[in-house]
C-alpha cells in the first residue's frame, strides 16, 4: 500500500499551505524521516519530513503550489509496487468546514455562507435569491421570520450595501440549549429565545476571536487641555432659531475626530485584511458602538477625518436615536476602517475590545478619572482616561499599532493639534 | 349591458350552440318539459323538440355511452348529469370510454361530447348530492375540465366546450345557477386553458375555482382594508391548468394560497401548488403555499356544519392575514 | 346469383340469397379468422406479442354470419375477443398484426393493442376492453343514425358475461325506448371467463332477457354460418325498417382459453372435445361441397390462400416502425392544448 505524503498544519490558522521547494523527485528513493519539501509561511518555511521510505511517486502539488491542509501531495512506494494513477490535487479548502470548537478558519475572500449552529439558515427562496444577487452571505441576516425565517424583508434591510470582501459568517461553536440547560437545577431559569441579532453579534465576534491575532496596546490620556477646550467650544455655540444651542459636543466627538485623525496621520494602520492582499482605506470611516436593548450597534461616521467636530457631534446624535430606534440601514452600519468602545459611562477604568471585522482596529475607551499626575514633578490633579488599542496582526503589526495609538494620544492631550 | 342568470346564460349557449350546429343535441334526466333540476335546459325542449333535448331514463352509465356513441358517429351530445355525485355511476364511460378512445385508436377519431354536472354545497342536498369531484376528472388525460365562475363566462366556455374536439367535463356550482351578470347577447367563445386575473394585486396571489373565487374577492375587499392587497385569478379550466398565468401573479406578489371547494387533500390546490414549487416561481416565494379546501369529510347536512365544511369568507380573510403577514 | 341447377330447391335461405363468390368468400373469411388468431397465438408463444389477447377460435361462425350482411356505413362494436368481429367487418389482417406487434402501421399506432383494434373508415368503432363498454357506444352510435336519418344499423357484439353488467341493462332499455337501429349480438360461449352461465345466470339463454326490453330475442347455433346469418340479417331488416333492436344470441364456444394465462380448469376436455367436433369450419365447408358451391380443390385453395395472407401479415408486422418514446403523449387530445 503506498503511503500518501499530507500536506501537514504547520500553523495554527493555517487552512492551505503552499509548497516552496521539493528536497527529491519523482522516483528517488527516500528514506523515513528524511527531508521531503519545503512550506511556505509567513515566518521561515517549514521543512516537511517522510513519512515513510521507499519510491517518491505521484508528485501532484509541485513548486510554487499550494494545497489544503491534509490532503495528499504525492506518494511513497515500496520497492517493485504497482504505481496507481494519482488522484487529482484537492482544491483549495474555500469554506470553513461545518461547527467545531477549534476552527479551520477561512480565507477572508471566502466562498458562500455555511452553516450557524450546525444547521443551514432558514430562508425563504426569494430572499435566498435576493441575498444571491447582492452578494450577501444568507447566513448573515438576521430572520424575522417564524422559526427564525429569513424573509425577502430581512435580506432587504441587510441591504446591498455590504462589501463584497465581507468574509463568510462561519459557524458559532457547538452549544446545545438541551446540554447547557443540564447543567443547571429545572426551574431555576428562563429560556430566552435567541434572535436575529444575538446570533449575529455570536457569530461574528466568535470568528473575530477565534480567527484574528489580536494585540493590545495600552495609553493613557491626560484630559485637562480637552475638556477646557470641549467647555470653551460649548460655550460659544451660538443659538439656534429655537433658542438651543447649535451644538454640545461631548468627549466621545473629540475621540471620535482624533481616532479619525491618528488613522489619517498613520495611514498603515487604516487598512483591512483581504487575505491575499491588503486593502488601504482612503477615508477614516469611525464606527461607533452604540448600547441598544437587547444588543448594539455600530453605526459609522465616514470621513471623520474630513468632518468638523460639530458635524460629527450631530451625525452621532442622530445615528445614536437611529440605532436606539433600529431604524439604522445598512449603508450607515456596514464597512468602517477603525471602531470606537466607549465604557467609560459604567465606571470602566480600561478594558479590550473584539475587533469587528474587516476592521483592522478597535480602541476601548475607559472613563475619566481623577489621579494626582506628576507635573514639572509636582503631583496635580488632573483627570485622565485609559485607551486600549486591538490590532489586527495580520495587517496591523506592533509597530504600527503603536505610531496609531501615540498619534491618538497626541490629539487627545492636544485637541488644538487637529486643528494642524 | 342585460343580465343573465348564470342558469339563463347556459340555457342561452345551448341554445345558440343548436341553432348553429344541427349535430347538438341535449340528453339528462327530466331537462324536457321538467325543464332541468335546476331550471336550466327550461322551455328548450318547446323550441328545440323532444329529438334535440331528450329526457333519458335513469341510466347515468348508459347515457354516458350513448354521448360516446353518439359523438363517434357525427354527432356532438351534451349530457346533463342531475348532480355531479352521479358521474360515479358513469365512470366507466367517462374515463375507459371517452377520454381514451382517441389515444388508444391512435388519433384516428375524436369524442367531441360534453358533460355538465352541477356541483357543489350549500343547499342541504347532504353528502351524496353536494360533491366536488372535478379533481378526479381533471386527473384523467383525454378530458378537459372547466368550472365557469360567472354567467358570462359560463356562456362563453360552454359554447367553445361544444366546439372542443374532445370531450369537455363542465363543473357549475349549484349556488351559481341564481346569480346574476352581463352576458353579451351574440354567441363568443372564452377559450378553455386560459385562467383570469379577477382582481389584481401586490401581496398575494390567490387562485380560486367556482364559487370561490367570489369568496375570494369578498375576502379580499375586507383585507384591502387592512392594507394587504390580494390579486385573485380565477383558475377557470382545471385541465388544463393555465400554470403561465400563475407563476407571472406569484413572481411579483411572491405569496400563493389556493382556494377550493373539494375536498383539500390531493384537490386542485394540491397540483397548483405543486406546479407553482417545480417552476422559475420557486425563487420568487418569499413564504409557504397555503390551501384552504374542503374538509376531510363527506358534506354534512345540517347546515352549520355544512358551511363549516368548506372555505368560507371569514377562513379566507384570516389564512390570508397571516400568510401576508408572515405568520405561516 | 343462384348457381343454376346445382342448388337444391329445399337448401336453406342463407344458399339461395348468396352467390358461389359470396359464400366462398365468407369461408375465406373463416379462415382467415382462424389463421389469424393461429398466428397471433404462436407469435404471442414465441414472445412477439406484449400483453396478453382473447382468442375466439372456434367462433368464427358467428362473426363471419353476423357481418356478412353489413355495410361499411354500419357501425359494430365489439369485445375484448373481437378479431373476428373485425376481420368480419373487413379489417386487414397485417394491420392488425402490427397493431399486436404494437407498431407505428397498425390500426391504432400501437397505442391500442389486441383489445382496441378499430378502423372507423369501416364502421368499426372497435373493440373493447371492457365488458360491456360498447354496449351503451352502439346505442349512442344507433342514435346519430336516427338522428341523420340514415338507414345504417349499429350491430352491438358481447358475451355472456356482459348480458349481466348494468350497461347490458341500459342500453337495451334505451335503445327499444327510442326505437333504435341496433343489433344486440349475444356470443354465448358459455364463459364469462370461468365462471358458466349456469352460475351466473337465473335465466338460461340471454334471449330470454329480450322480452324485458319489449324487443325480440332470437337464439342460433353460433357454429352454424348459415343459422346465424339468416336470422341477423332479419334483425338488421328489421331495423333499417325503423322497427327497433332485436337481441340475436348465438350459442357458441372458444377451444381456447379465455387469455393466453387460462388453465383451463373451470370445464372439461370432454367438454372441448364435443365442441371441437362442432368446428364451424368444417361445418360450412361441407355444406359448400354438399350444394356443389364449392369444391375441394377450390377449399384447398381458399384455405393456403388465407394461409399466405396471413403469414404475409405477420411479416409485415414484424418490419413495422417502433413508436417514438418522445411521443408517449400524441393523440391524447386533438389539438395538443393540454
Amino acid at each position: 500500500m503506498a503511503v500518501e505524503v499530507i500536506l501537514p498544519r504547520v500553523d495554527m490558522d493555517m487552512a492551505t499551505g503552499k509548497i516552496s521547494k521539493w528536497h527529491h523527485k519523482d522516483g528517488d528513493r527516500v528514506a523515513k524521516g528524511a527531508a521531503l519539501f519545503e512550506i511556505e509561511t509567513d515566518k521561515a518555511a517549514m521543512e516537511i519530513d517522510a513519512p515513510a521510505g521507499g519510491i517518491l511517486r505521484n508528485i501532484v502539488v509541485t513548486e510554487g503550489n499550494s494545497a489544503p491542509v491534509g490532503s495528499a501531495v504525492a506518494w511513497i512506494y515500496a520497492e517493485g509496487e504497482a504505481v496507481a494513477a494519482p488522484a487529482p490535487a484537492a482544491a483549495p479548502v474555500a469554506s470553513a468546514a461545518a461547527a467545531t470548537t477549534t476552527t479551520t478558519p477561512a480565507p477572508v475572500t471566502a466562498a458562500p455562507a455555511a452553516a450557524t449552529n450546525g444547521e443551514a439558515p432558514r430562508a425563504t427562496p426569494l430572499a435566498r435569491r435576493l441575498a444571491r444577487q447582492a452578494g450577501l452571505p444568507i447566513g448573515s441576516i438576521p430572520g424575522s421570520g417564524p422559526r427564525g425565517r429569513i424573509t425577502a424583508a430581512d435580506v432587504r434591510r441587510a441591504g446591498e450595501a455590504k462589501p463584497a470582501s465581507v468574509p463568510a459568517l462561519p459557524p458559532a461553536p457547538v452549544v446545545s440549549g438541551d446540554s447547557v440547560q443540564k447543567l443547571y437545577a429545572p426551574g431555576s431559569f428562563d429560556v430566552i429565545p435567541v434572535d436575529g441579532m444575538r446570533r449575529t453579534i455570536a457569530a461574528r465576534l466568535t470568528e473575530s476571536k477565534q480567527t484574528v491575532p489580536h494585540f493590545y496596546l495600552s495609553v493613557t490620556c491626560t484630559l485637562t487641555t480637552l475638556m477646557a477646550t470641549r467647555e470653551r467650544l460649548n460655550a460659544s455655540a451660538p443659538k439656534g432659531a429655537d433658542g438651543r444651542p447649535l451644538w454640545k459636543l461631548s468627549i466621545n466627538d473629540f475621540i471620535i475626530k482624533a481616532m479619525a485623525a491618528a488613522l489619517h496621520k498613520v495611514p498603515a494602520a487604516n487598512v483591512t485584511w483581504a487575505g491575499d492582499s491588503i486593502l488601504q482605506h482612503r477615508s477614516s470611516d469611525v464606527g461607533v458602538a452604540v448600547a441598544v436593548d437587547g444588543g448594539l450597534f455600530t453605526p459609522v461616521i465616514r470621513n471623520a477625518d474630513a468632518k468638523t467636530l460639530t458635524t460629527i457631534s450631530a451625525e452621532m446624535k442622530e445615528l445614536a436615536a437611529k440605532a436606539r430606534a433600529r431604524k439604522l440601514v445598512p449603508s450607515e452600519y456596514q464597512g468602517g476602517t477603525t471602531a470606537i468602545s466607549n465604557l467609560g459611562m459604567y465606571g470602566i477604568e480600561q478594558f479590550t475590545a473584539i475587533i469587528n471585522p474587516p476592521q483592522a482596529t478597535i480602541l476601548a475607551v475607559g472613563a475619566a478619572v481623577e489621579r494626582f499626575v506628576p507635573v514639572n514633578g509636582q503631583p496635580v490633579l488632573a483627570s485622565q482616561m485609559t485607551c486600549t488599542l486591538s490590532c489586527d496582526h495580520r495587517a496591523v503589526d506592533g509597530a504600527v499599532g503603536a505610531e496609531l495609538l501615540q498619534a491618538f494620544r497626541q490629539l487627545i492631550v492636544e485637541p488644538l493639534l487637529m486643528l494642524a | 349591458m342585460r343580465e343573465l342568470t348564470y342558469a339563463q346564460a347556459i340555457q342561452e349557449a345551448l341554445a345558440q350552440a343548436m341553432d348553429a350546429d344541427p349535430t347538438v343535441f341535449l340528453m339528462g334526466e327530466d331537462i324536457g318539459v321538467y325543464g332541468g333540476a335546476f331550471q336550466v335546459t327550461g322551455d328548450l325542449v318547446h323550441r328545440y323538440g323532444e329529438d334535440r333535448v331528450m329526457d333519458a331514463p335513469i341510466s347515468e352509465l348508459g347515457q354516458a355511452g350513448v354521448a360516446v356513441g353518439a359523438a363517434l358517429a357525427g354527432c356532438r351530445p351534451v349530457l346533463e348529469f342531475q348532480f355531479s355525485d352521479f358521474a360515479t355511476l358513469a365512470m366507466e364511460q367517462i374515463v375507459n370510454q371517452a377520454a381514451k378512445l382517441r389515444f388508444m385508436l391512435g388519433g384516428k377519431v375524436n369524442v367531441p361530447l360534453v358533460m355538465r354536472f352541477p356541483a357543489g354545497s350549500g343547499t342541504g342536498a347532504a353528502a351524496q348530492h353536494s360533491q366536488s369531484l372535478e379533481a378526479w376528472l381533471a386527473h384523467v388525460p383525454g378530458l378537459k375540465v372547466i368550472q365557469p365562475s360567472t354567467p358570462a363566462d359560463v356562456k362563453g366556455m360552454l359554447l367553445a366546450a361544444i366546439d372542443d374536439p374532445d370531450p369537455v367535463m363542465v363543473f357549475e356550482h349549484k349556488l351559481l345557477y341564481k346569480m346574476k351578470g352581463e352576458v353579451p347577447e351574440e354567441p363568443y367563445r372564452i377559450a378553455i386553458g386560459k385562467a383570469h386575473v379577477a382582481r389584481e394585486g401586490r401581496d398575494v396571489t390567490v387562485v380560486a375555482t367556482s364559487i370561490m373565487v367570489h369568496k375570494s374577492l369578498e375576502a379580499a375587499t375586507i383585507l384591502d382594508a387592512e392594507g394587504i392587497d390580494v390579486e385573485v385569478i380565477d383558475l377557470r379550466t382545471l385541465r388544463p391548468i393555465d400554470t403561465a398565468t400563475i407563476i407571472d401573479s406569484v413572481k411579483k406578489t411572491s405569496r400563493l394560497a389556493c382556494v377550493y371547494e373539494g375536498v383539500k387533500t390531493l384537490g386542485i390546490g394540491a397540483e397548483i401548488s405543486a406546479r407553482i414549487a417545480e417552476s422559475e416561481a420557486f425563487d420568487y416565494l418569499d413564504a409557504p403555499i397555503l390551501r384552504l379546501g374542503g374538509a376531510e369529510s363527506p358534506i354534512p347536512y345540517n347546515p352549520e356544519l355544512e358551511k363549516a365544511a368548506v372555505p368560507q369568507v371569514p377562513g379566507i380573510v384570516e389564512g390570508l392575514r397571516n400568510l401576508v403577514r408572515g405568520r405561516m | 346469383m343462384n348457381a343454376v341447377g346445382k342448388i337444391k330447391p329445399n337448401a336453406r335461405p342463407f344458399y339461395q340469397k348468396y352467390s358461389a363468390d359470396q359464400l366462398k368468400d365468407a369461408l375465406r373469411k373463416m379462415y382467415l379468422i382462424r389463421r389469424f388468431e393461429e398466428g397471433a397465438e404462436e407469435a404471442y408463444m414465441r414472445g412477439l406479442i406484449h400483453g396478453t389477447m382473447h382468442l375466439s377460435i372456434g367462433q368464427e361462425g358467428s362473426a363471419v354470419g353476423a357481418t356478412m350482411a353489413l355495410r361499411n356505413t354500419d357501425y359494430i362494436t365489439s369485445t375484448h375477443r373481437g378479431h373476428g368481429h373485425c376481420i368480419g367487418k373487413g379489417a386487414e389482417p397485417k394491420l392488425m398484426f402490427a397493431e399486436f406487434f404494437g407498431k407505428e402501421e397498425g390500426y391504432c399506432r400501437g397505442r391500442g393493442g389486441s383489445m382496441h383494434i378499430a378502423d372507423v373508415s369501416t364502421g368499426n368503432l372497435g373493440a373493447n376492453g371492457i365488458v360491456g363498454g360498447g354496449l351503451p357506444i352502439a346505442v349512442g352510435a344507433a342514435l346519430a343514425i336516427k338522428k341523420q336519418k340514415r338507414d345504417d344499423v349499429a350491430m352491438c357484439f358481447f358475451g355472456d358475461g356482459a348480458s349481466n353488467e348494468g350497461a347490458f341493462h341500459e342500453a337495451l332499455n334505451m335503445a327499444a325506448v327510442w326505437k333504435l337501429p341496433v343489433v344486440f349480438v349475444c356470443e354465448n360461449n358459455k364463459y364469462g371467463m370461468s365462471v358458466s352461465t349456469e352460475r351466473s345466470m337465473a335465466v338460461a339463454n340471454v334471449a330470454d332477457r329480450a322480452s324485458a326490453y319489449g324487443m325480440p330475442g332470437v337464439i342460433t347455433d353460433g357454429n352454424s354460418i348459415a343459422d346465424v346469418e339468416e336470422a341477423i340479417a332479419e334483425a338488421i331488416a328489421r331495423a333499417r325498417r325503423g322497427e327497433g333492436p332485436t337481441l340475436v344470441e348465438c350459442k357458441t364456444y372458444r377451444t381456447r382459453g379465455h387469455s393466453r394465462s387460462d388453465r383451463n380448469r373451470y370445464r372439461t376436455k370432454e367438454e372441448i372435445e364435443e365442441w371441437k367436433a362442432r368446428d364451424p369450419i368444417p361445418h360450412f365447408e361441407a355444406e359448400l361441397m354438399a350444394h356443389g358451391l364449392a369444391t375441394e380443390a377450390e377449399v384447398i385453395a381458399i384455405r393456403k390462400s388465407a394461409e399466405a395472407e396471413i403469414a404475409a401479415g405477420i411479416e409485415f408486422a414484424r418490419l413495422g416502425t417502433d413508436p417514438n418514446p418522445n411521443e408517449v403523449t400524441r393523440d391524447v387530445y386533438s389539438n395538443e392544448a393540454a
